[in-house]
């Protein structure tokens, strides 16, 4: 276990640092210029301040300079928020946009595979066919619909939620069901297809046969086996939603990286595009390796090895 | 029972993160600011609460003074500091830190400003010309990264480009502090808007003492600044924050004309959202309402709208065969239904542009009569005449067809009106292909610069309260024209306006307008489109919404709440 880790988190490193190189020279190849005065600017004032912030070196220097940063922690300060080191920008605004992840992510899993699970017991009656709607409709409906639609008659119509800001948890009741949409819908559907080839294998029916009642059976035995896939998906899931979503930031004005790191490529802000892709892409190769170790612990027939034995 | 538990542990859990997020003393903040929200406290008070919420559509990007290039950063600026000049209702720049009007010289090149003597610092500390002379130095500076320095600065205050190009010494700026509270600026040359120019954050006055002290984190949020205005920042916690809020600056030396107590801010992206949250009576005063917000709340008397002097024309590049000759150029510029554009497509009360200096901007020095009044409309919508201009055109090109690229931005709004641009100008003149391209706009900007196009729709919006924000962007060799245009006519009367007649602002307006009429006249060397309405909702109980034609949108301290 220990070998395979070790192993893991080499290439974890190697991974990181190819996205970083990548991401580099692709944004450099966006053509334009990061400041926002660049039109009034004179050429000889605009390149005075490339001069300043080393835009002018031909770009291998500034790609070695920027990885010796890295290394060291410094990501630099950005171009559109005057004198601010990305890292403030990012620990700034990462807060809001974890958090609405998060109960995005518990609310969704929890709902959606209960949906999953009472949709495959009670395989092919309207229950089924209604947790299937509620599926297909969180997939099938784009979250600035949902969302947009959410404020509307909750907030604004009938008053009962704050319409935007996030000034206290109630403000992040909205937004989380916004988000959750999507996490309900996939764990629902997987959770279904799976329950239901669990629950016709031999040891259901022996488990059935033991006299276990039906609420055991479905949650004790073959919950955890019907877990396996959905965990796949959900993982890295659960990192795109942590890391904020364009969208619903943006209906509910709500302070977080998704619009940020947006609002950073149509601008150029190199410093915060790459600070950001740096965080996003660790997160994820992060989430990937956690995903595997929990495979482990719900299904003890995996075993995680260096690739020996 | 187990069951149970696990939920308890998941709701402990999140209550404790939930802490974490809102953490500290924004925590407590937040419960003061819901009972705000209710109104439950305030209405037992006779008075109205001096409080006002506003919506803003990006957080704060810069609040150290001369790295500020946006409008944001320029509006929290007017409101919580202050430079010699400050613009009010009426546009024109009216004394704030300076006492009184400053004696200027025979030339008009040297003022002498004198600072008021009750005029301090948020630390007590006096505002003294030797704070301005240190900002207008440091904006100067090639190290400290200023855009806005150099910017406004080169060509107009004497000694600026030694300073910033040829690293001479910062002294030899024409920025004197004669003693503690007066100021003498040496120009190059007159400039007539001198004291609206004064106005522009970029020359407010930064105590020195107070930025080196602290270093790296000047300006970064709320306790590392120092404040001069109306208001000071109470609650900013630095670029990244999405709600901030002043609140009324007791030292301020006109504290007793400034009656509301708080103001709080908040950043919203959709514009959707900035309606609904004013309709449901959470914000007092909305961002600017995108266009196809506006048509709902016509004549709604909360609408309230100004004709903003910012201009969108089609530039033609003149490195283009076809667009070198003018028969060419006027038939192009004749031959496009702005009004239709105006009316069905955008639709938000902007009108069309007829002209290259914008109506209500500016008037004449002698007369007061609006810019427009002496050169009235040309280049007007006139098919007829487009398509006698467009075949003459062709004949001494000697060809039937031309084709032209015509680059434009890629927002919602810029894509409808290229099209339609692109349109009328394909089935209003026979034998002319366009074809568009949708780019982003710093892509746009460098295409621009390198002449990368045939046609292009772009903007501007000034930066000082006079016409040659405008005229000079087309002098030869100038560095927005990026089209090649050249004419010698229009390049000595903008010679005889800034030096001839330096000293003679009359003369100098009709050599300005004059410039005009060859500009579009005689060359059509663009094709004007529209000038844009702004649109924005303010609730009635506000009173004294003020907004600002350059620089800083909007002063938020004469406004008053009533009932």
């Amino acid at each position: 276990m220990g070998k395979y880790l070790l192993q893991r988190i080499l290439f974890m490193l190697l991974t990181l640092f190819i996205i970083i190189s990548i991401t580099f020279f692709l944004m450099k190849l966006i053509p334009g210029s990061p400041f926002a005065a660049a039109a009034k600017l004179s050429e000889s004032q605009r390149a005075i301040m490339e001069a300043k912030y080393g835009l002018d070196q031909p770009l291998p220097i500034q790609y070695f300079r920027y990885m010796a940063n890295v290394i060291q922690g410094d990501l630099g300060i950005s171009f559109q928020f005057s004198n601010t080191p990305v890292t403030d920008l990012i620990s700034g605004r990462i807060g809001p946009s974890a958090m609405l992840g998060l109960q995005a992510m518990i609310f969704g899993t929890i709902f959606g595979i209960f949906l999953g699970v009472i949709g495959a017991l009670k395989q092919n009656t309207w229950i089924d066919s209604g947790s299937t709607l509620i599926a297909v409709l969180g997939k099938s409906i784009p979250s600035f619909v949902f969302a947009a639609l959410l404020q509307y008659f909750i907030a604004v119509k009938l008053g009962w939620l704050p319409v935007a800001f996030w000034r206290g948890w109630e403000y992040s009741i909205l937004p989380t069901i916004a988000l959750s949409i999507f996490p309900i819908s996939i764990a629902a559907r997987f959770m279904r297809t799976e329950m239901i080839e669990v629950l016709s294998s031999d040891y259901i029916v022996l488990a059935r046969a033991k006299g276990a009642s039906s609420f055991e059976v479905a949650f004790k035995h073959a919950l955890r086996n019907a877990l396996i896939p959905v965990v796949t998906v959900l993982g890295p899931l659960a990192v795109s939603l942590m890391t904020g979503s364009l969208v619903v930031e943006k209906i509910f004005a709500i302070p977080g990286l998704g619009e940020q790191f947006v609002t950073s490529i149509n601008v150029l802000d190199y410093p915060v595009i790459m600070g950001t892709t740096i965080l996003f892409a660790a997160l994820f190769i992060f989430i990937v390796l956690v995903v595997d170790v929990l495979y482990s612990i719900i299904d003890p027939r995996i075993r995680l090895s260096g690739g020996e034995n | 029972m187990k069951k149970y538990s696990l939920l308890l542990v998941l709701m402990l859990a999140l209550s404790v993160f939930l802490t974490a997020c809102f953490g500290g003393e924004d925590a407590d903040e937040s419960a003061g600011d819901a009972s705000g929200d209710d109104n439950a406290a305030e209405e037992t008070e006779s008075d109205a609460p001096q409080e006002l919420r506003v919506i803003e559509t990006s957080a704060i990007p810069a609040m150290d003074t001369m790295l500020a290039s946006d409008t944001i950063s320029f509006t929290t600026m007017n409101n919580v500091m202050e430079g010699l000049f400050r613009l009010n209702a009426d546009q024109e720049a009216v004394p704030a830190l300076a006492d009184g009007e400053p004696e200027v010289n025979e030339d008009g090149t040297v003022y002498t400003f004198t600072i008021k003597e009750d005029a301090v610092w948020s630390n007590g500390e006096p505002v003294t010309a030797e704070d301005f002379v240190f900002a207008w130095q440091r904006a100067l500076d090639p190290e400290s990264g200023s855009s806005y320095g150099p910017y406004l600065m080169e060509g107009k205050i004497a000694g600026a480009s030694a300073v910033f190009n040829d690293g001479a010494d910062p002294s030899e700026l024409g920025a004197v502090a004669v003693d503690e509270k007066t100021l003498e600026v040496t120009l190059e040359k007159p400039i007539s808007y001198f004291t609206s120019l004064m106005a522009f954050p970029t020359f407010y006055p930064q105590n020195q003492a107070f930025v080196e002290e602290q270093g790296e984190d000047f300006a970064t949020n709320a306790a590392t600044l120092l404040y001069n205005g109306p208001f000071v920042l109470d609650n900013w916690d630095g670029s990244t924050d999405g709600e901030w809020t002043y609140a009324k600056n007791e030292e301020y030396w006109d504290a007793e004309n400034v009656s509301l107590e708080k103001v709080t801010f908040n950043e919203v992206k959709d514009p959707q959202t900035a309606v609904n949250s004013y309709e449901s009576g959470e914000v007092d005063i909305t961002s600017k309402l995108s266009s196809a917000l506006v048509p709902q709340y016509e004549g709604d008397p909360n609408l309230v709208t100004w004709l903003e002097p910012t201009i969108f024309w089609v530039k033609m590049n003149q490195t283009n065969e076809a667009l070198q000759n003018v028969n060419i150029r006027k038939a192009l510029a004749m031959s496009i239904d702005k009004q239709a554009l105006t009316d069905n497509i955008l639709n938000n009360g902007s009108i069309p542009a007829n002209y290259a200096v914008p109506k209500e901007f500016v008037t004449h020095p002698d007369t007061d009569a609006d810019f427009r009044e002496a050169n009235g409309d040309m280049l007007e919508y006139d098919l007829e005449a487009a398509k006698e201009f467009w075949a003459t055109g062709l004949e001494e090109l000697g060809t039937d067809t031309v084709e032209l690229r015509y680059l434009g931005g890629d927002t919602d709004t810029a894509k409808l009106t290229d099209e339609y641009i692109a349109e009328q100008l394909e089935t209003n003149l026979e034998g002319l292909t366009i074809n568009l391209e949708s780019v982003p706009f710093s892509v746009r900007l460098e295409r621009d610069e390198s002449l990368d196009y045939d046609l292009q729709f772009a903007g501007w919006g000034p930066d000082y309260l006079d016409p040659i924000s405008f005229s000079d962007l087309w002098i030869t060799d100038g560095g927005n024209n990026h089209m090649a245009f050249s004419s010698e006519e229009y390049d000595k009367l903008l010679k005889d306006a800034e030096s001839t007649f330096a000293n003679e602002p009359g003369k100098r307006f009709e050599a300005l307008q004059q410039a005009e009429k060859v500009l579009l006249e005689d060359e059509a060397a663009i094709i004007p489109i529209y000038q844009r309405q702004a649109n924005i909702l303010v609730n009635e109980k506000v009173s004294d919404f003020t907004y600002h034609f350059v620089g800083p949108e909007y002063s938020f301290f004469p406004i008053s709440i009533g009932e």
